[in-house]
């Protein structure tokens, strides 16, 4: 195998398999519990979280400042107009939403796989979800242009008795998003319930022990409850997952529906959910590597979790260089000029540097070097690549809905497209909105699942002797 | 609930799920049905020895998932039909093909919502109170590292007395008595 070359630390293989370990050995149930309780119960918060966070307040107070000029003067402070109508908000708003759905995959179909490396990161992963969530649900929100009338999008009985149309794609967005954001928020709760009754338990400080008593509902750990909890979960595990394959779809039908060159295809659903999930692992890494670094959690976030996740961003990375693939040839096999010079002009007019971007940093730099072992366990490489990824697939967004509209049907409605500092400012503040509220999770919140980490323990066995006696 | 006077019931505290299996089953056996075991994190077994097989949650789900449903599905009908019909393109007001799309999403959300909130229900949580909190050693150990039984006042075997030899026979770290 030539596995003990590659990392000096012949701890971190496990003898059994060969492969890397999911925890460190030596864990005990107190010790985890002791850890993970530790990091949020400790009345000292860190210096550098602090200085994080004071710079992501900075970028989440930018964003308040962008949206509230924009709510004062109007959508005409961005640079959408025509031919390219949609901008940056529809950018960001699906490049949010993708990265929540890797969430969503590693706490629900991970679950159902029984994959048990996926324990240590789903929580914060989940958190990653929500956050996103939040950050892609406003840009629709204030995209209407008129944000006060958004609630017209929801079937309600309205005194000027108008209602939805249910045949538009976008009504479907509306259902799905705020059920995505529903589900998800309501599987993350249940999930920290047992771990809230820990913290409870715990805690020395009578505020944190009330706040935490009321979040932990009173949990006891009964195995009549964790019973129906482990049903719950499963149930909420196996309906998150087609929940989540359908909002990407829905997405992508926002595009594919219209008669456009470039989004009327059939493979965008299946190409936007992989490309979800392909910039959502490569979030999660963004967030997994600096978090086990600065809290000492490489005992539980092990080079297993790495090397695992360099693997999905490589499987999903295929399918996303399919997905690109196959647009091209269709663009040829459609016979359609429409399609061929809409390829053509994505790749080869004057917005065309966009497009290799996307390919560089897409296909090129990480389809290439994540076939390696060294380098997926190679920590500073996978943050780099997950930055890689994440700038990818933001301009693949950026290709799809600017490089498609910008050349249209009539020449003379030909128009470019270039940001204003509002966009850019209302993009920038979401990531800064994004880090805080992150900043604040990892500060209140258990960020490992101890209860399932406790699962994986060695101690978690059930002996011989109870086995020996189950078969009476 | 009103508030009880005297005891809830005796509480065993083991330090490996082994012996609260071992425990739970032999419990059991004995004719004992008012017990219960709580541990740090799901214990398969145990809810196996102490004769808990199934639960309701699969149903609640399934029944909340179909009203979902049949409400949005019924809902977008009646909208597109009768409420306020729109020619959009020439197609015929019952769309039904457009009209799945919602209605999965809201199938996903009810069902999801009656999962989550009929485990709380069926747990007979959130719950402000209860009397094991009391018990001294519950709080460091139930939700951190260690496995207990307990044997409740409710069930007709149960004797002060007698039930504490019973239980200090499965050699747990302890035995203590739950006030209400």
């Amino acid at each position: 195998m030539g596995t003990t070359d590659l990392k000096p630390k012949g701890h971190a293989i496990d003898p059994a398999t060969g492969e890397y370990r999911v925890i460190a050995p030596g864990q005990t149930f107190r010790s985890i519990t002791e850890k993970i309780a530790g990091i949020v119960l400790t009345p000292e918060t860190p210096l550098g979280w602090l200085a994080l966070f004071g710079v992501a307040g900075a970028g989440a107070t930018m964003l308040l400042v962008a949206v509230t000029w924009l709510f004062l003067k109007g959508t005409g402070i961005w640079a959408v107009t025509q031919p390219v109508a949609w901008g940056f908000a529809i950018i960001n708003f699906v490049w949010w939403i993708g990265i929540g759905h890797a969430g969503t995959l590693i706490s629900a179909i991970l679950l159902l796989f029984k994959q048990g490396w996926r324990n240590s990161i789903n929580r914060f992963a989940e958190a990653m979800t929500i956050f996103a969530v939040v950050c892609a649900g406003m840009f629709p929100l204030i995209h209407v242009g008129r944000p006060w009338l958004a609630y017209w999008m929801l079937p309600v009985p309205l005194t000027m008795n108008v209602w939805p149309q249910f045949r538009s794609p976008l009504v479907w967005d509306v259902f799905a998003v705020s059920t995505y954001a529903t589900i998800s928020v309501v599987f993350w709760y249940i999930g920290m319930v047992p771990d809230f009754g820990t913290m409870r338990d715990r805690s020395q400080n009578k505020i944190a022990q009330y706040l935490y008593g009321l979040a932990s509902l009173g949990w006891r750990g009964s195995v009549r409850h964790w019973m129906r909890y482990e049903t719950a979960s499963l149930l909420l595990a196996g309906l998150a997952t087609p929940l989540v394959l359908s909002v990407h779809t829905v997405i992508s039908f926002d595009f594919a529906v219209a008669v456009l060159p470039g989004w009327h295809t059939t493979i965008f659903p299946p190409y936007f959910v992989a490309g979800a999930i392909y910039s959502g692992f490569a979030m999660v890494l963004t967030l997994a590597i600096p978090l086990r670094k600065f809290y000492h959690l490489e005992a539980l976030v092990t080079e297993r979790h790495i090397d695992n996740m360099g693997k999905v961003l490589l499987a999903t990375g295929f399918i996303v260089a399919y997905g690109y693939g196959m647009e091209i040839f269709m663009s040829w096999y459609s016979a359609s000029h429409w399609e061929a010079f809409m390829m053509w002009n994505r790749m080869f007019g004057p917005m065309g540097w966009s497009y290799w971007v996307l390919v560089t940093c897409n296909l090129a730099i990480p389809l290439t070097t994540l076939w390696s072992r060294k380098l997926r366990t190679s920590i500073p490489f996978m943050f780099f690549i997950s930055i890689v990824v994440n700038t990818g697939m933001w301009f693949e967004r950026f290709v799809i809905v600017v490089t498609s509209l910008y050349r249209d049907f009539l020449p003379s409605s030909w128009g470019t497209y270039r940001a204003t500092k509002w966009d850019y400012m209302t993009y920038v503040g979401t990531l800064g909105l994004f880090t805080a509220l992150f900043l604040l999770f990892v500060r209140f919140l258990p960020m490992i699942p101890m209860s399932e980490i406790r699962m994986m323990l060695p101690g978690a066995k059930i002996t011989a002797k109870t086995t020996a006696e189950a078969g009476d | 609930m009103p508030p009880r006077e005297g005891t809830y019931g005796l509480l065993a505290e083991f330090d490996t799920p082994g012996d609260l299996v071992r425990a739970a089953r032999q419990a059991r056996l004995d004719g004992w049905r008012r017990l219960d075991c709580y541990t740090p994190y799901p214990v398969e077994e145990a809810a196996e020895a102490i004769g808990f097989h199934r639960n309701k949650v699969p149903l609640v789900t399934l029944v909340g998932g179909l009203m979902g449903l049949v409400a949005m599905f019924l809902l977008e009908t009646w909208i597109s039909v009768l409420a306020y019909p729109l020619n959009i393109g020439g197609r015929p007001t019952y769309s039904w093909p457009a009209f799945i799309v919602p209605a999965y999403e809201w199938t996903i959300l009810f069902a999801g919502l009656s999962a989550a909130f009929g485990m709380l229900a069926l747990n007979g949580l959130p719950a402000l109170y209860h009397p094991l909190f009391n018990a001294p050693n519950f709080r460091d150990g139930a939700t951190t590292d260690k496995f207990f039984l307990c044997l409740e006042a409710l069930d007709p075997k149960f004797d002060l007395v007698e039930t504490r030899a019973y239980l200090t026979s499965f050699q747990p770290v302890s035995v203590v008595e739950v006030a209400y």
